[in-house]
């Protein structure tokens, strides 16, 4: 039966989000709080984490541009990137937005420019995974099934 | 749904200036089965709250049981708020909150992304009940109610209080006495001179019907604060 291969996949596919580390407990903390009164919840927050994060890395992208680099203000759009990503369970851009900090601390413009650079890729590549994601979960609701959030 | 229903359900105030957080937090406050108000700022926090910059200075709450100055529009029973957050801090507001004569009793809880030691004792001296690290979770949340328990057991002990003066102004109430308390009239008005809140609590039971008068009782005590 399709719905059940669709769930399958779904359910092999979640798993290696969490086994190469692009996902962490918070995100089942979010499907958790998904339910029958609720069932757009976690569409609603990732979709949320995506327009805040592409704001935030332009935000940052001008701000690296800058004849007079502000660190603070880049300190502070990396704290609120980093904010973001860990409620949603986004761990590998969280844990780059922890390294950039770092380098702002130090107000190395080439490593910030670097770590950027980094954080941009790690949040194209779970925006990929999770869009991927939440079109399974879709597939399988219009199948007839049970959402497997 | 009768009062009876509102009284039972707590009010939670979220303060958080990300808005991801601030759906999250919802989701798991709402999931717990409380109302819940989310602001963006500290200072839209002190105005939902019916804050004034003279409540500072009006520190007997006695005579402002009709005071509009200090009326909330609703009642709050927590007010949980992140730390980092632009203009107001978290602990800036815990602060006012505490130096306000309507406020001080409200639990504030911190939440923070930064596990900063000096931080959390900080705010827990300036009178937090609870620190959680971000992201809060629902075992967290789980955490919250003893606090609220405890607010809405003190606002009970005050009724007694509330009765005497709402005497002069309940008629309705006034009567439902005089039917069924009788013999303990005159004891009650005595008893409310000694203002002994056991004493009164005890003969106020006894004879009242409960869903006749406690859900009024609880109407009168949001606004003697």
């Amino acid at each position: 039966m399709e719905v059940d291969q669709l769930q399958r996949t779904f359910h092999d596919y979640h798993a290696s989000l969490f086994n190469e580390g692009f996902l962490d407990e918070q995100f089942v903390q979010l499907q958790q709080l998904q339910d029958e009164s609720n069932p757009g919840f976690v569409v609603e927050v990732v979709s949320l984490f995506f327009e805040d994060s592409e704001r935030l890395l332009n935000d940052l992208s001008k701000a690296l541009d800058q004849v007079n680099v502000d660190f603070r203000k880049i300190d502070a759009h990396v704290h609120q990137l980093k904010g973001s990503s860990s409620s949603i369970g986004a761990q590998r851009v969280r844990n780059a937005c922890i390294a950039f900090r770092n380098f702002c601390d130090e107000r190395n413009i080439e490593a910030c420019l670097q770590c950027l650079q980094q954080v941009r890729q790690e949040y194209l590549l779970v925006k990929t995974k999770l869009e991927a994601l939440l079109r399974l979960e879709q597939q399988i609701v219009a199948a007839g099934g049970a959402s497997p959030m | 749904m009768g009062l009876a229903a509102a009284d039972s359900q707590f009010h939670v105030l979220a303060v958080d200036d990300s808005l991801i957080d601030r759906k999250l937090i919802e989701r798991l406050l709402k999931t717990s089965s409380y109302q819940v108000t989310t602001v963006d700022s500290g200072s839209k926090a002190l105005e939902f709250l019916g804050w004034h910059e003279d409540d500072e200075r009006n520190n007997s709450s006695e005579e402002t049981s009709v005071s509009p100055k200090n009326h909330q529009e609703v009642e709050v029973n927590l007010v949980i708020t992140d730390y980092c957050m632009p203009g107001m801090t978290g602990y800036d507001l815990l602060k006012k909150m505490k130096e306000s004569s309507s406020l001080r009793n409200i639990p504030v809880v911190i939440m923070s992304s930064e596990n900063v030691p000096s931080r959390i004792t900080r705010c827990l001296e300036e009178g937090a009940e609870e620190f959680f690290l971000k992201p809060v979770r629902l075992s967290d949340v789980s955490k919250l109610k003893p606090h609220m328990m405890r607010t809405k057991c003190n606002k009970d002990d005050q009724k007694p209080e509330n009765l005497e003066k709402q005497e002069i102004n309940g008629e309705e109430i006034q009567s439902v006495l005089q039917l069924q308390q009788q013999q303990q009239q005159p004891s009650q008005t005595s008893n409310n001179n000694n203002n002994n809140n056991t004493n009164k609590r005890k003969s106020m039971d006894e004879g009242l019907s409960p869903d006749r008068t406690r859900p009024r009782y609880s109407g009168l005590t949001v606004m003697s604060n």
